[in-house]
C-alpha cells in the first residue's frame, strides 16, 4: 500500500468509526454495532470506500491478539482455579455438545461426515472480541454472567489448540492431500508445512513449552532492564514486541497468534510489570479491536446473501437457535438462574472471529471445500453483526422475567482487590505495608524503582511496576475498589503529582500522604490529603525520647514529654499552615509567630511551662501547701 | 520455706517521689525480691502480658506498692488488672494461676489518719477503700494481708519516713521468711 493511500484508508476508517460509534452508543446498541455498521457502510457491498478489507482484517486482526495477552494478564493461578468447574464444565460441555449438534445436522444434510465435524468444532467457538467487548460496556463483566461466559470463551480459546492440530488428520481420514498447510489466509505458510502430520502438535507443544520457559526466565529481567531507563515509550514498545514476537513464533508453528499471546499473558500475570504493560498497550487494543468489528462489518458477503438469502439467513438463525439452546441449558444445569441463563445463551450464540481463521486453515488443509465454506463465513459474520441486538433482547428478557435475577451486584471479588494502594515502597511504605498486612488489610503497591521490586521480591511482597502520578496505572493497581491511598514516594515533587492526580480520578479515596519537611507538609493540606506525616519527624522525636531516658528521665516521662512535644509542633505546623499560599502573608505571620528557629525555641521552652512535661499533671504542691495551713494552726 | 516477693511498683512522678522513694529504697536491696516498676517498664501502657504473668507465676508474696490517688492506684495499675489477670488464668473455673500467692496492697496516703474515718473529711477508711482489690484478690484465690498504710505523706518527716520505711522492710521479710501455715493453704482455695 502506498503511503497516501495508508493515510486515506486510515482516515476513512477513522472516520467511519466517529460517525457511527457515537451514534450507535447514543442509541444504545453498543460499540461493536456501532463498528459493524460503519464496516457494512463503507465496505466493497456499501460505499466501496475501502481497498482490500481482508488485508486490513488481518492487520486488526492483531487487535484480538492484544485482547487476549491482556486477558492473560488477568489469569492469575487464583483465578483461573475459582472458575475451574465453569472453564472445564461449562465451556467443555458448550464446545463438545455444540460441535456434535451442528455435525449431527451436517451429516444428516448430506454433508461428508468429516467436513461435518471440522465444521461443527469451527462453528461451536464464540467471538471473543465481541462477547467481552459488549460484556465489559454493559458492566456485566463481574457479575455471574460474565464470570461464566469468559469461562466458555476461555475454553473455546484453548481448545484451539487440539482443533488445530486435529484439523489435518481430519483431511487424512477422509483421503485427501494436505496441500501447502498454510497456517491461515494471507499469512506466511506454516514453516512447518513440510513435516507430516503426526509431528505438527508436537511442533506446536515444543511452542508452547518455548513460550512458557522463556517467559519465566527472560521476561523479568528484560522488563527490568528496559524499566530502568525510565523511558515509558520504550516500556511500551518492548510489551508490544513482546507480544508481536509472541505471535510470529506462533504463525511459525502454525498457531493462532492470539492463543500464543495469551499465554504470555499468563507467564506475566504475576509479574510486577503487568499493570503497566497493561495500561501501555490497552489502547492499541481498543483501537485494532474497533478496526477489527469495521473490517468485518466489511467482510460482510452481500453478493453471496443476495444470491442465496434463504440458505444464509436459515442457516444463520439456525445457528444462533441451536447454540442458544445448548448454552441456555448447560448454564441452568450449572446453576444460573433463568434471566440470567437466557442472557449468557443469546450473548454467546454467534460465531467467532477464529471461525474465519480456521476455515481458512480448513480450506488449506482440503478438509473443507469452499463450496460449504464460503457461505458459512457469511453465517458467522451476520451472527456475529447480530450479536449486539442479542445481548439487547437478552437483557430485555433476562429484566422483564425479572424472577429472582442473579442481580447484577458483583459477587465475585478478584483476590487482587485491595483495600489500601500504597504509592512508593521504599523503607517507609513498607513500613506501612507491613504493619497494615499484619492486620490483615489487602494491599496493593506501586513502586517506581525496578532496583527496589527486585529486592521486595525477595520477601514475597506483590508489588507492581509503575509510575503512581498516573492515573491510568493508580486504576489498574486498585485505586477505584481502594478505601486508602498513602502516597509514600520520596520525591515531594513526584508525592504532589500523585495526589494531584488521585484527588483528580478517585475523589473518594481517602488520601494519606508522607511529607518530606514542614514547607512539603504545607502544600499536600493545600492539595487537601487527609492526613501527612513528616518521614523524620517522628523518628527524631522518638530518638529524642531515648535520649532523655539517657539524661537520666523515667521512662514514662520521657514519653510524654515526647508526645508532648510532637503534639505542640504539629499544632504550630497546622496553624501555619492556615497562612500558607499567599507567600507574603505566610512570611509576615512566620516572622511573627515562629518562623525563626530561636523563635521556635523559645516556644518549645514555653511549652512545658518551667520545662516539666508533667506541670499539673499528678501535681501536689498547691495540695501540701493547704494542708500545711490547715494542720498548722490545728497543732498550735 | 524460702519465698520469694515480686513488687509491683506503680509511681507517674516516681522523680517526685518522697514517701515513696524511701520505701522503697528501703526493701529494694532484700534477697529474693523483684520490684517491677510499671510506668518504667512500659511508658506507653503496652503491657508485656505473658512476661507479666510469668513474674506473678514465679513468685510467693505479690505486693503492689503505690501512692494512694483518688481513693485508689494510678492508673497504670488499673490497666495493669485488666489486662494480666486474664479469666481462665488468674480466675474462672480454669484459673488458678495465683492461688495461694499472699497479697499485699502498700500505700501511701496524702491525708492523716484522723480524716479516713466514717464522719471525717474521706468519710471511709482506707482498707474499707481498698476493697475493689481486696475482692481481686479474693477473686483470685489469694490471701489478702493486712495492708501496708503510711499516712500524711504530704507533712510526714524525715524521721517518721525512716520509721515506716522500717517497718514496711521488717513486714516484707515476715511475709518472706514467716513458716508456711498449712490450714491457710487450704482455706482460700
Amino acid at each position: 500500500m502506498e503511503h497516501a493511500s495508508f493515510l486515506v484508508q486510515a482516515f476513512v476508517y477513522l472516520t467511519a468509526a466517529l460517525v457511527s460509534v457515537p451514534i450507535a452508543k447514543r442509541l444504545g446498541l453498543g460499540s461493536v454495532l456501532g463498528y459493524l455498521i460503519a464496516g457494512a457502510v463503507i465496505g466493497p457491498f456499501g460505499l466501496g470506500l475501502l481497498g482490500e478489507p481482508e488485508n486490513v482484517m488481518h492487520f486488526a486482526e492483531f487487535g484480538v491478539v492484544i485482547m487476549l495477552f491482556l486477558i492473560g494478564l488477568e489469569m492469575q493461578p487464583a483465578l483461573l482455579w475459582r472458575l475451574r468447574t465453569a472453564i472445564l464444565g461449562l465451556g467443555g460441555a458448550q464446545v463438545l455438545l455444540s460441535a456434535i449438534a451442528i455435525a449431527a445436522l451436517g451429516i444428516f444434510a448430506g454433508i461428508e461426515w468429516n467436513v461435518a465435524v471440522a465444521c461443527g468444532l469451527i462453528l461451536s467457538l464464540s467471538s471473543t472480541a465481541i462477547v467481552l467487548t459488549s460484556l465489559r460496556e454493559r458492566g456485566l463483566s463481574q457479575t455471574s454472567v460474565g464470570q461464566s461466559g469468559f469461562s466458555i470463551l476461555l475454553f473455546q480459546d484453548l481448545a484451539l489448540i487440539p482443533m488445530l492440530a486435529f484439523m489435518p488428520l481430519l483431511a487424512i481420514e477422509a483421503g485427501a492431500i494436505p496441500h501447502g498447510g498454510g497456517a491461515d489466509h494471507g499469512h506466511e505458510p506454516s514453516a512447518l508445512a513440510g513435516l507430516p502430520s503426526w509431528a505438527q502438535p508436537l511442533a506446536v507443544v515444543a511452542a508452547v513449552a518455548l513460550i512458557i520457559f522463556a517467559g519465566r526466565l527472560l521476561t523479568r529481567p528484560a522488563f527490568r532492564f528496559i524499566a530502568s531507563t525510565n523511558l515509558q515509550e520504550i516500556f511500551t514498545a518492548a510489551a508490544l514486541v513482546l507480544v508481536v514476537g509472541v505471535s510470529l513464533l506462533m504463525e511459525t508453528v502454525g498457531l493462532s497468534p492470539a492463543l500464543g499471546a495469551f499465554l504470555a499473558g499468563v507467564v506475566l500475570a504475576d509479574s510486577e510489570f503487568r499493570h503497566e504493560v497493561e495500561v501501555d498497550i490497552e489502547p492499541f487494543r481498543g483501537l485494532l479491536l474497533g478496526l477489527f468489528f469495521i473490517s468485518v462489518g466489511a467482510s460482510i458477503n452481500f453478493a453471496l446473501l443476495a444470491a442465496q438469502p434463504w440458505l444464509i439467513f436459515g442457516l444463520t438463525i439456525g445457528l444462533i437457535l441451536l447454540k442458544a439452546a445448548i448454552i441456555f441449558g448447560l448454564a441452568q444445569m450449572f446453576g444460573h438462574k433463568r434471566p440470567d441463563a437466557t442472557l449468557m445463551a443469546l450473548g454467546l450464540a454467534q460465531g467467532g472471529e477464529f471461525a474465519f481463521v480456521l476455515f481458512a486453515f480448513a480450506i488449506g488443509a482440503g478438509v473443507v471445500p469452499n463450496t460449504v465454506a464460503d457461505p458459512l463465513v457469511a453465517v458467522v459474520a451476520l451472527t456475529m453483526a447480530l450479536t449486539p441486538l442479542l445481548f439487547i433482547l437478552g437483557e430485555y428478557l433476562s429484566t422483564s422475567a425479572d424472577t429472582g435475577r442473579d442481580t447484577k451486584e458483583p459477587e465475585f471479588v478478584p483476590d487482587d482487590q485491595p483495600d489500601v494502594v500504597i504509592a512508593g515502597f521504599g523503607r517507609f511504605g513498607q513500613a506501612i505495608g507491613r504493619l497494615l498486612i499484619a492486620n490483615g488489610y489487602r494491599t496493593s503497591v506501586l513502586e517506581h524503582s525496578a532496583d527496589q521490586i527486585e529486592l521486595l521480591r525477595g520477601f514475597g511482597h506483590r508489588v507492581n511496576y509503575g509510575d503512581a502520578s498516573r492515573a491510568d496505572l493508580l486504576r489498574a493497581a486498585g485505586a477505584e475498589e481502594a478505601k486508602v491511598l498513602i502516597v509514600a514516594v520520596d520525591s515531594p515533587e513526584k508525592s504532589l503529582e500523585v495526589v494531584k492526580a488521585a484527588r483528580q480520578h478517585f475523589p473518594h479515596l481517602k488520601i494519606l500522604a508522607r511529607a518530606s519537611d514542614r514547607r512539603h507538609a504545607y502544600e499536600l493540606l493545600n492539595l487537601g490529603v487527609d492526613q501527612f506525616e513528616r518521614e523524620m519527624f517522628e523518628g527524631g522525636v522518638a530518638l529524642g525520647v531515648k535520649a532523655l531516658q539517657a539524661l537520666g528521665q523515667r521512662a514514662h516521662h520521657a514519653t510524654r514529654a515526647g508526645r508532648l512535644f510532637a503534639k505542640h509542633d504539629r499544632n504550630l505546623l497546622l496553624e501555619m499552615s492556615r497562612y500558607w499560599g499567599d507567600d507574603l502573608v505566610y512570611r509576615q505571620a512566620v516572622r511573627e509567630r515562629a518562623g525563626h528557629v530561636d523563635q521556635l525555641l523559645r516556644r518549645d521552652l514555653n511549652m512545658f511551662g518551667a520545662g516539666d512535661p508533667d506541670a499539673g499533671a499528678w501535681d501536689t504542691k498547691s495540695l501540701e501547701e493547704e494542708i500545711r495551713r490547715d494542720t498548722m494552726p490545728a497543732s498550735t | 520455706m524460702e519465698r520469694s516477693i515480686l513488687l509491683t511498683f506503680v509511681h507517674p512522678v516516681y522523680h517526685k517521689s518522697r514517701a515513696n522513694r524511701a520505701l522503697l529504697d528501703a526493701v529494694q536491696t532484700l534477697d529474693r525480691l523483684t520490684v517491677n516498676d510499671l510506668y518504667e517498664t512500659y511508658p506507653d501502657f503496652m503491657i508485656d502480658v505473658q512476661r507479666e504473668q510469668e513474674l506473678l507465676v514465679s513468685h510467693d508474696v505479690l505486693v503492689f506498692q503505690h501512692p494512694f490517688f483518688w481513693y485508689s492506684a494510678p492508673a497504670h495499675l488499673k490497666e495493669w488488672l485488666d489486662l494480666v489477670l486474664t479469666h481462665g488464668w488468674a480466675y474462672g473455673h480454669e484459673g488458678k494461676a495465683l492461688v495461694g500467692k499472699k497479697w499485699l496492697s502498700a500505700v501511701t496516703v496524702g491525708g492523716g489518719a484522723a480524716s479516713y474515718v466514717s464522719n471525717g473529711k474521706d468519710s471511709f477508711s482506707v482498707p474499707e477503700l481498698l476493697r475493689p482489690f481486696q475482692a481481686t484478690a479474693h477473686l483470685c484465690g489469694c490471701p489478702w494481708q493486712d495492708p501496708f498504710i503510711v499516712y500524711g505523706c504530704h507533712t510526714i518527716t524525715d524521721t517518721g519516713l525512716v520509721e515506716a520505711a522500717e517497718s514496711f522492710r521488717a513486714r516484707l521479710i515476715a511475709l518472706r521468711d514467716a513458716p508456711v501455715a498449712p490450714e491457710q493453704n487450704l482455706t482460700n482455695v
